[in-house]
């Protein structure tokens, strides 16, 4: 049973780092305007991406069903506004990679006409949670802190589990990134109404919300909302500025003073953990039937004129937010999906916003400058002195340097969380998060390898002892048949020769009922080596 | 509009090696201005001798493996392995004296083990030990610190000629211009059966750490601290080191406080602080977690007591450090943090 501390706790490791954020917050939250093309992707979330349910020269409304989703931890996707299908194919989507990947392009008519979507619930705090679960899952809504992991699945804690605490994440710790404190600020009942739907979701005795106490502003909103509904069950905690106060992990830490299990999720100590803006999108698809097409996205940095937040629908260029933001100005150098820390940055911004894009950066070269040339390793620790895993950063990227992929595990590769402390304060200017993600995805790449590897074993050894028994039948078979023959009588009268037909009948059919046990025999075997 | 990729974070980075080792050898000037003030030219002979030769070997090696020579001697750490041997070296040597540590520390301690970040030894330590194995007559030409006695330090010109052609002063004789150590004379004195009540009465002891020798001390553990306000360096090998040191020594001094010196005779005497602050610290060659920082820096502290009051030498730092260094990575497996979220070992 987790219980909330009446003093935060402090998490190992992190950083203070400048804020920068004051200057997205100057202007209000305003809706961007619809582009004339949208280009959405089926992959927004983590999991399985949907398959598109509409074709080449389809008519699409806003908030209809245009991909479904494939699998438990995949979303379906909707069309952002009201128009024409002109295509589904591979486009560039914002990733790390800069590859492209599928996507469904809209040319919009400008009308922006609603679909009836069935979303809508009446009497939610009576419902089935199953309902509310499914209703969530059909609009579409991920995780959007920025891992966009499908909310329906977090707000499922399954029967083994009692869920003690509901935490809802506003502590943005990242520097930019202000979309979560300007929902909160601009659009408090739709939070709070979201987190009362979740809270009853999944029948949680507390609830808590933890923002960063660098945002007084967003806490007071907040505050006053709770005390307009009424609602007294709901804590709000100014958690200390530190980065990445507003990891999971780390904010749940922060709260409880309880660890979420190495390589475990929240849930393993009673815990569910929901960004604010995914309760905002949950209050949307409930109260007003509107799937998630929409969603606050900061557009900020030293390389735009006019930094503020917006309202954003998927598929919008990147481009066309700029536009919106007053343009670049002569110092952009760089564009960034997500804060600085752990975002990634982007190619080109003819890219389409999607379901996890918090924030677009453009970064001049001041803000973000080149990587400087790594310098080789001293072992200073600096490294594992801020990380917030209390991992040993310097002895992970020896080995991963090494390609000991035996020797990073043993050193709890899998409990970084790549927020980027290390990297920041080496003084070798070591890129260390590329060397933990290199062995992250090699180690991944290794083990579907082996499971393919294993697969091929089992299967030939299944085979070599079909084969085998196969043999040993035969074997068995030709003896009988010889003993048979020896003690065959002398040809001549034609009792005998009855005699003779008769055994040869039975012979056949002796064989006959043997072929069919050795069939049934070499299947039961192999369901036995596999 | 197309722009750059590349790997996060993006922030501008907040230290640089460069940087780092500049504190470093910042951090040394109270301590090596001290030594100038007591010990005279010879010292800045020293360093400039070892220096020099560091980064002209540093180069040498560079060039020869085929690697940027620049960037490698820009980041400071073969002039900050020359600057420590300097500083180690009895002011009176002989100039071939650094020149040998110092190609030693360079080539054989340092580049021969892959260059900056894999040599598993302080190099600068390395340097130090074999002079003192081969040269041992050489590395005791330490002079009278200046203003004992009524003596005066060695003028520039008399040192330069000791230094460079090996020739006395007219009428002087090599005792005459070098005197012991207090670690060297109390070893000598103490073998005599004299008690340490006697052995401090010698005005070559000073007030608590040997004529000199104390103001040294003071002035590195003032540079340390400076360096640990600036983040330099971690707590953990300083306080090891000199806590272990301390309490041993407090033990054996309460225990026999005629045989034993006292703990503050150890804390400031000899190359306790610069050991501690600056040497020890060396992170390439040291336990790098933090609980392992604490152990290596205490096994320091421990083997200096025992070298400097059962062993053959009068200093045991560097002994010490090298020594430890075998062990860092032994300890390093061993003390390896609880990882957030892991149960405690209890638990497993």
């Amino acid at each position: 049973m987790v219980t909330l501390l009446e003093k935060p706790a402090t998490f190992p490791g992190g950083l203070h780092l400048p804020s920068e954020k004051s200057r997205s917050l100057t202007e209000p939250l305003t809706s961007a305007a619809i582009p004339a093309r949208l280009h959405v992707p089926l992959g927004q979330n983590i999991g399985e991406p949907a398959e598109a349910v509409v074709k080449p020269g389809d008519k699409v409304l806003r908030g209809q069903l245009i991909a479904r989703s494939l699998g438990y931890i995949s979303a379906p996707v909707h069309a952002p506004t009201s128009g024409t299908v002109r295509d589904v194919g591979d486009y560039p989507v914002p990733h790390p990679s800069g590859l492209s990947a599928p996507c469904i392009v809209i040319d919009s008519d400008g009308e922006d006409r609603a679909a009836e979507t069935g979303l809508q619930m009446d009497r939610v705090y009576e419902a089935d949670p199953a309902d509310i679960r499914q209703r969530v899952r059909d609009a579409g809504i991920v995780g959007l802190g920025g891992a966009g992991f499908p909310t329906a699945v977090k707000l499922n804690p399954g029967p083994d589990h009692i869920v003690d605490l509901l935490v809802i994440n506003g502590a943005e710790c990242e520097p930019y990134i202000t979309c979560d404190e300007a929902l909160m600020c601009c659009r408090p009942d739709d939070i709070i109404e979201g987190i009362r739907i979740m809270r009853h979701a999944l029948r949680a005795k507390q609830v808590v919300i933890g923002i960063e106490d660098s945002m007084p502003n967003a806490i007071e909103c907040l505050r006053k909302e709770l005390e307009r509904v009424g609602e007294t069950e709901i804590r709000i905690v100014a958690v200390p500025t530190r980065y990445p106060a507003g990891g999971e992990k780390q904010l749940i830490y922060t709260l409880t003073g309880e660890e979420v299990p190495s390589q475990g999720l929240p849930i393993d100590i009673g815990v569910v953990c929901h960004n604010v803006g995914t309760a905002a999108a949950v209050a949307r698809a409930i109260h007003h039937g509107e799937p998630l097409i929409s969603r606050v996205v900061t557009v900020t940095g030293a390389g735009v004129a006019r930094p503020r937040n917006f309202d954003v629908r998927i598929g919008t260029p990147i481009g066309d937010l700029v536009e919106q933001a007053g343009g670049y100005t002569p110092d952009v150098a760089r564009l960034l999906m997500g804060g600085p820390m752990m975002g990634f940055t982007l190619n080109s911004d003819r890219l389409p916003v999607i379901k996890t894009s918090n924030c677009i950066l453009a970064a001049s070269r001041a803000e973000a400058p080149d990587p400087p040339h790594p310098q080789p390793c001293i072992r200073c620790a600096r490294c594992a002195d801020v990380c917030p895993a209390s991992l040993l950063p310097q002895q992970l990227y020896w080995y991963a340097f090494a390609r000991n992929l035996e020797k990073v595990q043993d050193y709890n590769l899998f409990d970084c969380i790549e927020c980027g402390c290390c990297a920041l304060v080496c003084p070798s200017h070591i890129p260390l998060v590329q060397y933990y993600r290199f062995a992250k995805t090699e180690i991944w790449d290794m083990e579907r390898e082996r499971e393919k590897a294993d697969l091929a074993r089992r299967r030939h050894e299944a085979r070599l002892q079909r084969l085998e028994r196969e043999k040993k039948a035969l074997e068995e078979r030709r003896a009988r048949a010889r003993k048979a023959l020896d003690k065959k009588p002398k040809a001549g009268d034609a009792d005998a020769k009855k005699a003779e037909i008769a055994a040869a009948l039975a012979r056949v059919k002796a064989r006959k009922k043997e072929t069919q046990a050795a069939t049934g025999q070499a299947d039961g075997g192999n369901g036995d080596g596999n | 509009m197309e722009f750059p990729t590349h790997s996060s974070p993006y922030l501008p980075l907040r230290n640089d090696l460069s940087r780092l080792m500049a504190t470093v050898m910042l951090a040394l000037v109270p301590g090596a201005l001290a030594m100038f003030w007591f010990f005279g030219w010879g010292v800045i002979f020293n360093l400039v001798i070892a220096t020099t030769t560091a980064l002209l070997a540093e180069a040498a090696v560079l060039r020869w493996r085929n690697k940027p020579v620049r960037a490698a001697l820009l980041d400071g750490s073969a002039a900050l392995t020359g600057l420590l041997l300097g500083l180690a070296l009895p002011p009176l040597a002989p100039w071939w004296i650094p020149v040998i540590g110092s190609l030693f520390a360079i080539v054989i301690a340092k580049q021969l083990y892959g260059g900056l970040g894999y040599n598993p030894f302080n190099p600068a330590m390395i340097g130090f030990v074999v002079l003192i194995i081969s040269f041992p007559l050489q590395m005791t030409l330490w002079s009278p610190p200046g203003g004992i006695m009524g003596l005066e330090a060695t003028g520039f010109l008399d040192t330069a000629r000791l230094v460079f052609t090996e020739t006395l002063p007219a009428g002087a004789s090599l005792d005459s211009i070098t005197m012991a150590t207090p670690l060297d004379e109390s070893k000598t004195l103490s073998s005599l059966n004299l008690t340490w009540q006697e052995i401090l009465s010698d005005p070559r002891f000073g007030n608590y750490g040997g004529y000199g020798w104390e103001w040294i001390n003071l002035a590195f553990l003032l540079g340390g601290l400076w360096l640990w306000k600036r983040d330099a360096i971690q707590w953990h090998i300083p306080a090891g080191m000199i806590g272990s040191l301390f309490l041993l020594s407090l033990l054996f001094y309460i225990a026999d406080t005629d045989s034993f010196a006292s703990p503050l005779f150890h804390l400031f005497s000899g190359a306790t602080m610069i050991g501690a602050f600056f040497i020890a610290t060396d992170p390439v060659s040291a336990a790098t977690t933090p609980r392992g920082r604490l152990y290596y820096g205490a096994g320091i502290g421990v083997l200096v007591y025992v070298i400097r009051t059962w062993g053959g030498y009068p200093d045991g730092v560097a002994f010490g450090v090298l020594l430890m260094n075998m062990a860092a990575p032994t300890i390093d497996y061993y003390t390896r943090p609880r990882v957030f979220g892991q149960r405690g070992e209890q638990d497993d």
